[in-house]
């Protein structure tokens, strides 16, 4: 399972990340596992993501690579301290596993993800998605490459349907 | 309101005092400094190219000094913030206990006023206790500061201890110049990465 998430996992050993931050996710679980477990990597749990944001400007600008892993909810968060990354013109690179679209069982999560795309792109962000397992280490390379060659700002959206359904035991 | 008006404007240290004793003899030292008071302070010290001082961002700049500091463990790392920044950013104290970095200090000058805005009283003007939540959130090394005696106790700690180490610092509630650095937020980010690695 999450075939894909170990390709995402290879892609970014290869793009010399090393600062993973993250929110603990079910989408991502696989992928924050393997950064975990790897000495290469530095995996930092967040309170909330835009610590996230913080961090990254942090790793820049001691010339380190990150990557930041949230769910769509977690956008909302980190509206403000995106105008650290835009106003210095930062690198950020952001895998964002969706909720709110795909056989979504809690409502509350619609919010935030059906706007996740418009909310990004206000907020200067370049937007690839992925709706299919194959296409992930494909897009996030190319996501990669642009983000650090060029210091802009790239989020990967990944579709729920990559992702384990939540039930709720229902 | 409950909020002691007078005591802030009492306490004895004066922040740009505090500001040259951190940085008068700061070889190497990668600081930044949260928005407002905090950047005016660093840069009334001396504008550095290794100063980042913030414009915005309110509540990250502890979590800016942890990517730094990870990405470069050979350097120490100063955070200066103030105490309303801090308090929009506490969580990132529990993230950098984790990670628990040797070359990071957090030192906040606490005049229990949102400077910036009025000088309308913050939550440590009620009580609230940055160290203590430092501490409690696993900071090994955590302190207070009242006055001089207590930061000269605290100065070497600061600079030199095996960290994290978390400060809070009093300092007297006052108005002062704007001493400002470049806001430019790519020219600050340009020249830390030139001092720093030799490249933008």
């Amino acid at each position: 399972m999450s075939e894909w998430a170990d390709d995402i996992f290879n892609v970014l050993i290869e793009a010399g990340v090393r600062q993973v931050a993250y929110v603990p996710d079910m989408g991502h679980k696989r992928l924050i596992e393997r950064c975990n477990a790897d000495e290469r990597m530095t995996a930092v749990l967040l309170t909330t993501e835009e610590e996230g944001v913080a961090l990254l400007a942090g790793a820049w600008l001691g010339g380190e690579r990150g990557v930041l892993l949230m769910q769509s909810s977690g956008i909302g968060n980190c509206i403000n301290m995106f105008s650290l990354t835009r106003s210095c013109e930062l690198p950020l690179l952001m895998l964002v596993t969706m909720r709110g679209q795909w056989r979504e069982f809690n409502p509350w999560q619609k919010p935030m993800g059906r706007n996740a795309k418009k909310l990004l792109t206000t907020a200067g962000f370049d937007v690839e998605v992925v709706s299919k397992p194959g296409a992930a280490a494909e897009t996030v390379a190319e996501a990669a490459e642009g983000v650090f060659k060029n210091n802009c700002r790239t989020a990967v959206l990944l579709h729920q349907k990559l992702t384990p359904k939540k039930t709720f035991g229902k | 309101m409950d909020a002691d008006e007078k005591q802030s404007e009492t306490y004895p240290l004066r922040r740009r005092r505090v500001a040259q004793a951190l940085l008068q003899d700061r070889r190497g030292l990668l600081v930044v400094a949260g928005l407002g008071s905090c950047a005016w302070d660093i840069t009334a010290a001396g504008d550095d190219p290794l100063n980042f001082p913030l414009w915005g961002a309110m509540g990250g700049a502890s979590a800016i000094g942890l990517g730094l500091a990870l990405a470069r463990p050979e350097s120490r790392v100063l955070v200066i913030t103030g105490d309303g920044e801090m308090l929009m950013g506490l969580g990132s104290l529990a993230t950098i206990a984790i990670q628990a970095p040797p070359n990071l200090a957090i030192v906040v000058f606490d005049n229990e006023r949102y400077g910036e805005t009025g000088m309308q009283p913050t939550h440590t003007a009620f009580g609230a206790d940055l160290p203590g939540v430092a501490k409690a959130s696993g900071f090994p090394v955590t302190g207070q500061v009242d006055d001089q005696g207590g930061l000269d106790a605290a100065l070497p700690v600061i600079l030199k201890a095996p960290g994290p180490v978390f400060f809070n610092i009093k300092v007297r509630a006052e108005d002062l110049d704007f001493v400002l650095p470049p806001k430019e937020g790519v020219i600050l980010k340009q020249r830390f990465r030139q001092a720093l690695l030799g490249e933008t």
